[in-house]
């Protein structure tokens, strides 16, 4: 179960939250200059990361705001949670450079 | 080989059961294969089998990064059926279907396939009305499907609650007769060792960690943990690691990988002879051999690459047994587990070529993998021998999502995506 904590009521249980896909995707422009192979890539085609993944969650039993979460895919730890609009956290999203648990 | 019959089960049974070979060989890799396969679940090496058997290609080898029937081979809830909506959906699965109808004997292996009917149940006027949608839409494309009355659902699945005041009342359903279950494992170990004994190496504990590619652009190696091995043509059928491994050739994919959980629990005499799955709350049950219910459920609510569960959906699951079969209720649950699927926006598959030269892909079955086992295989050794696509195969190629010539079966699948 995860504790996940919302930027404007603070931590709470996982069952009261949705997830709604990746974070900071930039919808392609203008719109009658991008092709089937541009705009099929926007709609459809995801990085999938096996590791940290920027994500969109809403605090739907909550108080219904998006919010973006950084949270590994593999553990499913809960890195950081930012503010819609809010740029990612630097340094929390790469992996250890060196050796990790050395 | 020992071929598999009831005369060498006798003749073993009087010899001290000392004259079976092992099912499959386990050589080194070769430098160098015509054609190397990624992944060795039932696709990959029902994708090998093919290429051995229909199209004359012997020189080939299955790369699996830990054991065969250890990913989600093993982790299936060995549901087969065909129920699916739209026609190109119906050609694939029951081809599939039919393939399977003969597999035991094809590959000298009993696979165990009971053809007990799937029957799904309607709990509120508007599922009723998308059954027999679902159904006249079955019956068009070929796929033999009829609706049951409540009554009639009662009869075949005597657990149920169908009571007016039930939490999930039953309004009726429909029945797939030719859905049913096959062993797992034997589907793979059957495939694994017909294709070996075709020539084909299997090669475990292998796993790929690079992709190597000419000046073109075309794949002609993997880098593995058992060293570099050249491939004239490079398949993939990895499920919820494609994405990983798109990574690793240098392209994306329209997947997302989730966990979907099962469960068993301990063996009870015999109380359900079909497969159950309820429209509301996309559980499913049948009852295997050896006793136990096979249970399973929707997804789990994000993108994981754990292979264990989340608890809100385990609580889900054993809500919606207990409230559709109370009977069940002190059913104790044996074993829990997850495995990692690869779930795509329109819940069909992506069969064919890559954007990489030389590299095919078989990935996006989603939550049913296990019953398209044989037609992914088929359909992409002939694709990697002839160059085209097979025609059953050919709408699932990935340029679908730049075309948009989806087949959202998203509904039709039978369990919540």
């Amino acid at each position: 179960m995860l504790l996940i904590a919302c930027p404007w009521c603070g931590p709470r249980d996982e069952i009261e939250f949705q997830h709604g896909g990746p974070s900071h995707l930039q919808r392609p422009e203008p719109f009658d200059a991008v092709s089937d192979e541009i705009w099929g890539e926007y709609l459809f085609f995801r990085d999938n990361p096996k590791g940290v993944q920027k994500e969109r969650w809403l605090h739907a039993y909550g108080c219904r705001r998006w919010f973006n979460l950084a949270r590994s895919t593999v553990t499913h730890e809960v890195l950081a949670a930012y503010r819609m609009g809010d740029p990612a956290p630097a340094g929390l999203l790469e992996p250890p450079a060196t050796g990790g648990l050395a | 080989m020992t071929r598999y019959s009831a005369w060498s089960v006798l003749r073993e049974g009087f010899n001290g059961q000392r004259g079976w070979d092992l099912a499959w060989r386990s050589p080194e890799p070769k430098a160098r294969y015509d054609v190397v396969i990624i992944g060795g679940g039932g696709h990959g090496l029902a994708t090998a089998y093919y290429l051995a058997k229909n199209q004359g290609l012997r020189n080939v080898a299955v790369l699996e990064k830990g054991w065969i029937g250890g990913g989600n081979s093993g982790r299936n809830t060995t549901i087969v059926r065909s129920n699916y909506y739209y026609p190109q959906s119906a050609k694939i699965y029951d081809f599939s279907l039919k393939l399977y109808e003969n597999l035991s004997r094809a590959l000298n292996y009993n696979i165990m396939l009971s053809q007990r009917g799937i029957v799904t149940t309607t709990h509120s006027r508007h599922d009723l009305e998308s059954a027999a949608r679902w159904v006249g839409a079955m019956n068009l494309n070929g796929v033999p499907a009829k609706m049951l009355t409540t009554a009639e659902v009662k009869r075949r699945v005597p657990l149920l609650d169908v009571s007016p005041t039930a939490r999930f009342p039953v309004l009726g359903g429909f029945v797939q007769e030719r859905g049913g279950t096959a062993r797992h494992d034997a589907v793979v170990w059957g495939y694994a060792r017909a294709a070996s004994q075709l020539g084909v190496d299997i090669i475990q504990n292998c796993e790929v960690q690079g992709v190597e590619r000419s000046r073109e652009g075309r794949v002609v190696a993997v880098r593995t943990s058992r060293g570099r091995i050249e491939s004239g043509k490079t398949a993939m059928a990895v499920a919820g690691h494609s994405s990983v491994l798109a990574q690793m050739a240098g392209f994306r994919l329209p997947v997302t990988s989730y966990a979907l959980q099962a469960f068993v629990s301990e063996p009870l005499k015999p109380v359900i002879d079909t497969v159950l799955l309820s429209l509301a709350t996309g559980m499913y049950i049948s009852q295997s051999d050896k006793g136990g219910l096979v249970i399973g459920g929707g997804l789990d609510l994000y993108p994981s690459y754990a292979q264990r569960g989340n608890l809100p959906v385990v609580r889900d699951v054993i809500g919606a047994v207990v409230d559709q079969m109370p009977s069940l209720g002190r059913v104790r649950f044996l074993r829990q587990w997850a495995g990692i699927v690869d779930v795509v926006q329109d819940s069909s598959p992506i069969l064919g070529e890559t954007p990489i030269p030389g590299l095919y892909i078989n990935c996006g079955w989603g939550t049913g993998g296990f019953k398209a086992i044989p037609a992914g295989g088929w359909l992409l050794a002939h694709h990697i021998a002839t160059g085209t696509p097979h025609p059953i195969a050919e709408p699932f190629a990935l340029r679908r999502f730049f075309t948009g010539e989806l087949i959202d079966e998203a509904a039709a699948s039978g369990i919540a995506h």
